[in-house]
């Protein structure tokens, strides 16, 4: 990413005698980036026109060269100014006017140096350390009486995404989720994707983790066992999930069913009703899911392979749910800051079949993590597509077919 | 254009070079100098019928001569230059003078930015062309078309013998241009051509250029240039102009000819 920039200022009748045509072809020729931002053409011969150009290098070397080159031209820098900060007047509670962030790369100017934001993710405020060295997203919750909060909007620039360089679904998409659309290149995309990050995991290269968020609907729809084999052989290494695809996940293995209905048969059993109950009470006598898979109670599925193989699992309970498992968090300030802390290192992110959880996941994600939401429901995809993000990929599809191909295309054996 | 402003060439000589045509060692023929100065004077009150106001010139500043660079005037303002090179900033203090005593309103230019006034800057009414890179700052030209609501296409120079726009343009007053190209780069090129048609430009040639036939001066009909510039004079009278062929090789030394030696005053 191009992460080296300036603002510069061009004015006068730079449109007739080909200045602008000019910086702009100096910048591109000299290896940069730029956007034109604010650019107004004089309506008359007299009326000058100025441009205000963004201009993104990948080293600070290349950003001077080409702001040395296109000096004697007439573009002049924009004068920076530092970002502002206010001290937050009580726990819990921002500074009037704070900056509200994006899920977009951004950067702060403190002591006349550009300092990126860490751990980006939308709709939070921008906490500064005491020593002005660093600077970090925090939720509004997380802060403490007297952090320095960034307030108003100098000082504060937002680095938009470039499509990404791979020439696959994740560089082509458009935003846009139809359900008519083919969706076999696109579960091969996400494949190929997820085969490198395996690889990349193995090697304990960074953003290389894939995190699944999923709901229910994975198991009633048939779709565990490839989400289990997916786990299994690595491809999956971090689960957000609710109470109920767990439950459900463990009433398939103790008893056969989801949500009472046999999952081979197809139909009712009597009293199934029942089961999702009993396996949560029987977690619950046992102490925490690990305890029931460690001992052999719980022999198969997906709790099983992320207890065998590791992967970190965020349950976050709902007002609705029954019993809830040991280990459901309950308190969703809690839970989403459980969440938050698995989210940074995460290279890909499936959100499937869950409306609650594809949505509490992608408000935490950062834009440049490529996103793929699955759900039958065409306004899921849509609302996660419509975050801005090149990277996000909707499919209108059954998480069953979705993770069965998926498990598919990775080898899983049919 | 009625009135020009000049300066005798009493000091006029080389001490310094700050162009690709000064050489130390090109000594000037003093004599010569003063004779060509003269005949170019006797041509412009005689043959164009203009005014002359002649500055005082002043001993240790030999590019005086030069008062196109003065500044740019426009109705009773006068906009003084602040010259790139040391050894001409000793310069704008006597122009300044000269403007301050004849009654104008002086401009001065911000610090840090360059502006060697019409040798930079000319063209029609209807608009101007601005030369930059060599001498002066293109950030100049928005400062004056805001000023004087004129628009301003700056071009680049980008070739040193033809350091000011004035020795590779000169707009006529019958909206014909007299250009060479190669001072210029596509892009200026590009712009010269959307604003004057082809047929009202000549792209002089390069030893034509070189003998500074664009460093003219055009009063009405009248277009007074240096010698041996034979095809540009040719053209010239095609589209109607009296040409006045003046010998000024002595300025040429200093990289100056008719258009360096004066400034259009009104």
């Amino acid at each position: 990413m191009n992460h080296y920039q300036e603002s510069v200022y061009l004015q006068g009748h730079i449109i007739d005698s080909l200045v602008l045509a000019k910086v702009l072809d100096l910048i591109l020729m000299m290896g940069g980036t730029f956007d034109l931002e604010d650019v107004h053409i004089g309506k008359t011969r007299e009326e000058p026109s100025h441009a205000r150009i963004r201009i993104r290098t990948t080293s600070r070397a290349l950003l001077d060269d080409i702001l040395r080159k296109i000096q004697p031209h007439g573009a002049s820098i924009e004068r920076e100014a530092d970002c502002r900060t206010d001290r937050a007047p009580a726990d819990g509670v921002l500074p009037d006017n704070f900056y509200a962030t994006t899920h977009l790369p951004t950067q702060i100017r403190l002591n006349g140096q550009w300092l990126d934001v860490d751990q980006i993710e939308m709709d939070l405020a921008i906490a500064v350390s005491e020593t002005r060295s660093v600077a970090q997203a925090v939720p509004m919750g997380e802060v403490r009486q007297g952090d320095q909060i960034v307030v108003g909007r100098e000082g504060v620039r937002v680095i938009p995404l470039r499509r990404p360089q791979e020439r696959d679904v994740f560089g082509f998409m458009e935003s846009q989720v139809s359900a008519e659309r083919p969706h076999g290149h696109i579960i091969t995309d996400i494949a190929t994707r997820m085969s490198q990050l395996r690889e990349r995991h193995s090697q304990g290269q960074a953003d290389s983790r894939v995190l699944l968020a999923g709901g229910p609907a994975i198991i009633h729809a048939g779709g565990r066992e490839a989400l289990t084999w997916l786990i299994e052989q690595g491809f999956v290494h971090t689960l957000f999930c609710g109470n109920a695809l767990a439950a459900h996940d463990m009433e398939a293995d103790l008893y056969g069913t989801s949500l009472g209905y046999g999952l081979t048969a197809g139909r009712a059993v009597p009293h199934g009703h029942e089961h999702h109950l009993r396996t949560i009470n029987r977690i619950r006598t046992i102490g925490s899911i690990k305890a029931a898979v460690t001992s052999g109670i719980i022999k198969q599925g997906i709790m099983a392979a992320c207890v065998r193989h590791g992967v970190p699992v965020i349950m976050s309970g709902t007002i609705r749910d029954d019993g809830p498992l040991p280990g459901v968090i309950t308190d969703s300030v809690q839970a989403q800051r459980a969440m938050r802390a698995l989210i940074p290192g995460v290279g890909l992110a499936l959100l499937v079949a869950s409306t609650l959880h594809s949505v509490a996941t992608g408000n935490l994600l950062p834009a440049t993590v490529p996103t793929v939401c699955v759900d039958v429901n065409p306004s899921v995809p849509t609302k996660l597509a419509d975050r801005g993000s090149f990277q996000a990929v909707g499919l209108v599809m059954d998480a069953a077919s979705f993770l069965s191909e998926l498990a598919r295309c990775l080898g899983r054996p049919t | 254009m009625s009135r020009l402003l000049v300066c005798p060439p009493d000091y006029f000589g080389i001490e310094y070079e700050i162009n690709p045509w000064m050489r130390l060692t090109n000594r000037v023929d003093h004599g010569r100098a003063i004779r060509q100065w003269h005949e170019l004077m006797h041509v412009f009150e005689h043959d164009l019928g203009v005014v002359l106001e002649r500055m005082t010139p002043i001993p240790g500043l030999p590019d005086l001569v030069f008062t196109a660079n003065a500044g740019i005037v426009v109705g009773r303002t006068a906009v003084v230059s602040r010259f790139r090179y040391p050894e001409r900033q000793r310069e704008e203090a006597y122009f300044e003078s000269w403007f301050r005593g004849h009654g104008y309103e002086v401009m001065t230019v911000e610090a840090g930015l360059h502006f060697e006034g019409a040798g930079d800057l000319l063209g029609f009414p209807e608009y101007c062309f601005g030369g930059y890179r060599q001498r002066s700052d293109i950030r100049i030209f928005p400062v004056l078309s805001e000023r004087f609501h004129q628009e301003i296409i700056p071009l680049e120079l980008v070739d040193s013998r033809f350091y000011h726009l004035d020795t590779c343009l000169c707009p006529l007053s019958g909206g014909e241009l007299l250009y060479f190209s190669a001072a210029f780069d596509s892009y200026g090129r590009t712009a010269i051509a959307e604003r004057v048609p082809d047929k009202l430009r000549l792209a002089v040639p390069e030893d034509e250029a070189l003998k500074f036939a664009c460093n003219a001066v055009c009063v009405g009909k009248h277009v007074v240039l240096p010698t041996g510039c034979p095809t540009t004079q040719a053209w010239l009278r095609i589209r109607g102009y009296e040409t006045h062929a003046v010998q000024l090789d002595e300025f040429m030394k200093s990289g100056g000819s008719a258009k360096c030696l004066a400034l259009a005053l009104d």
